[in-house]
């Protein structure tokens, strides 16, 4: 036999943890590393949404944690329990099989096994069993129960801190066990002592306060459209003007705030003005934004059922006040996992609203019956399909696009085929990225589910490796150097991620290319930029 | 949290170096934000240029009570300042890690949050 340790390579790989066991021990701010664990939420808005509040630093060993907060912790777990019936079944469910533990973008770019899934559920089923079953509370440890300490509160805080509810796992689970639901109570829990974080906290407190995540008050929202529109006769020459909070329409357009805010969402902003002008100009469509409800997404879905609750409702409550038919959503991510399975159960729709049918084809959206809200992917291939949109791919030619499906509009709502019929018919060059990064098995961006903050950078971007590398992959392939994507999310982290993957490849999203392509009709001269200001290949005659 | 003395008072700062009340802005403490270097590489001496961008964040911000979507602060310069100086390189070479990081925090912003 040939000795390793003496000849060639020799790699000498140690277990963490050698048992089951071992991982009940918690992590502690001793082992918290720069780069993964986040900031405390502020004061102004613990207070606003009524969360207890404390001065207190997730490095110190003191955590502050206020006056009992074991109990406060364990009754909202009884009450979870008691409310969610698919939490339980989820708490009891798990045969720990592992098919989950290398899927998750985290466990593969950390490579830390308490990212596995299956570990990040056990942070919470440890405690389950301990308190809320018979085998746990007599068996302890050995029956893999623990104790609630203020370490088990830390080490909750530390990973479910590093999930970014994208479910991936899920699909692969023979169960179907939903970890960003578990995640999702887990954060619950953590909220009712205030042991939460900052970013997703922020924009909650002002989108409960505004109507949008980034806090514009309404003649902020009024500009930045105003100033969409401006860029739109840069380039087209045609005037548009914006309809705000017009009553008696027939729509409501709801998107996130970052369409009109950054950059590149705001070429796809210029692409929803430009394909809701041309289709008033042609059919008399008739629809509106509102500055009310001038937020799609909901970070209460990161955070807890009533935060996410509060923030839904506003898109009813204004559909009702403006008096239109249906809601047409914009280019989101975890708005569709909301839209799509929430909104309808935790605000019922106002009695008002119709069930949406495209007022141009007379399509009847059947699958967004119960929510009277209807993707803009879906609307647009529908315009595509009965050829109502005049359009001319090789507008896109400069680009060679790859589709990155976003995690909440494919595994949250099943749109795979839309976005890519419509790709597919503003562009003439398309690539897909590998097989098992794609569809119900995309991978994240590292960034969703409130991860979007810059002091987890480092988890950010090596959460995003596996989605950069299969870029990479039809990058070097295929020449790709246009990532279409349909979440805004992704638009704002996919650009500081491919820069450190090294990446030379551009972020935009489909109504962008759809901005591009579009024939207006009353567009005089021949376009000669492409929305991005840049000159478009001229056709070889 | 990290201190910024201005004049004899001391300013909280955030763990990124931004002012927690944006009300104890003023011109001084502006460029007393510019010279710390805990937050930035190197220390950023701010010209007219600068201020343009400055003053119009400010404005911005106390009519709307978020920072100005990053296409208008490039139009602004542009109609204030000319086409050449009217860019994104332009307004990161003047702020070397960008609007929101830089920009904002000198103006006494806090940063943008949401999907952006």
């Amino acid at each position: 036999m040939v000795d390793i340790e003496k000849n060639g390579e020799f790699v000498k790989v140690e277990q963490k943890f050698t048992s089951w066991r071992d991982l009940l021990k918690p992590v502690t701010e001793k082992d918290f590393k720069p780069g993964f664990y986040h900031y405390p939420i502020l004061k102004r808005d613990a207070e606003q949404l009524g969360i207890p509040y404390r001065d207190w630093d997730p490095l110190e060993p003191d955590w502050k944690l206020p006056e009992g907060w074991k109990e406060t912790f364990l009754n909202k777990f009884k009450e979870l329990l008691e409310k969610n019936r698919q939490f339980k079944l989820f708490m009891d469910i798990c045969v720990r099989c592992g098919a989950c533990a290398d899927k998750c973008h985290y466990y593969i770019g950390t490579g830390d096994p308490k990212n596995m899934p299956v570990a990040r559920a056990e942070l919470l089923r440890s405690i389950y069993r301990r308190y809320f079953t018979k085998v746990g509370k007599i068996f302890g440890e050995w029956a893999g129960a623990r104790e609630l300490t203020e370490d088990v509160i830390k080490e909750l805080y530390y990973y479910l801190y590093q999930c970014s509810l994208c479910r991936r796992c899920s699909a692969f689970c023979p169960y179907g066990i939903d970890t960003a639901d578990i995640v999702w109570r887990g954060r619950e829990m953590l909220q009712s002592i205030g042991t939460v974080q900052r970013f997703s906290y922020i924009s909650i407190a002002a989108c409960a306060r505004t109507g949008n995540h980034l806090g514009l008050l309404p003649g902020g929202v009024a500009g930045a459209l105003q100033s969409v529109a401006e860029d739109v006769y840069d380039i087209t020459g045609i005037e548009i003007e914006v309809p705000i909070n017009k009553k008696g329409a027939d729509i409501l357009f709801v998107t996130p705030s970052a369409d009109y805010f950054a950059t590149p969402h705001w070429y796809v902003c210029m692409g929803y003005l430009m394909l809701f002008h041309e289709l008033e100009e042609r059919y008399g469509f008739s629809y509106t934004w509102s500055t009310y409800a001038s937020e799609g997404g909901n970070f209460g879905t990161f955070a807890s059922y009533e935060l996410a609750q509060k923030l839904s409702h506003k898109i009813y409550e204004e559909a009702e006040r403006l008096g239109v038919k249906w809601i047409l959503g914009g280019e989101c991510g975890h708005m569709w996992r909301d839209k799509h399975q929430f909104m309808a159960t935790m605000n019922p729709p106002p009695k008002t609203l119709e069930d949406p049918v495209s007022p141009i084809t007379g399509t009847y959206f059947e699958n967004a019956a119960e929510a009277k809200i209807v993707h803009i992917a879906e609307f647009v291939a529908d315009l595509i399909e009965h050829k109502k949109i005049n359009l001319d791919k090789s507008r896109n030619d400069h680009w060679k696009v790859t589709f990155h499906d976003s995690c909440n509009p494919a595994r949250g709502m099943g749109l795979y085929e839309e976005p890519r019929y419509v790709i597919k018919n503003v562009c003439n060059y398309f690539y897909e990225m590998p097989e098992h990064s794609i569809r119900e098995k995309t991978y994240c961006c590292g960034s969703g589910g409130g991860l979007l903050a810059d002091e987890v950078m480092e988890l950010r971007m090596r959460g995003g490796m596996p989605r950069a590398m299969a870029l990479k992959h039809v990058h070097k392939r295929y020449g790709v150097n246009y990532l279409c994507t349909i979440c805004a999310i992704d638009k704002a982290a996919f650009p500081t991620l491919f820069e450190f993957w090294k990446l030379p490849v551009e972020v935009g999203g489909m109504m962008e290319l759809v901005g591009n392509a579009l024939i207006m009709s009353d567009e005089e001269q021949e376009r000669e930029l492409d929305l991005r200001g840049n000159p478009l290949k001229k056709n070889e005659e | 949290m990290p201190v910024l003395e201005v004049k004899g008072k001391k300013l909280t700062l955030d763990e990124d170096g931004f002012l927690q009340d944006w009300e104890e802005w003023d011109e001084e403490v502006a460029e007393a934000l510019a010279k710390d270097t805990r937050f930035s590489p190197q220390p950023i001496e701010l010209t007219e240029d600068h201020w343009v961008l400055i003053r119009y964040l400010r404005e911005y911000f106390l009519k709307y009570g978020v920072a100005p979507p990053v296409r208008m602060l490039v139009k602004h310069m542009k109609k204030t300042l000319g086409k050449e100086k009217g860019t994104l390189e332009y307004i990161y070479k003047l702020f070397p890690q960008g609007p929101a990081k830089d920009a904002c925090r000198i103006a006494g912003l806090p940063k943008p949050t949401g999907c952006v």
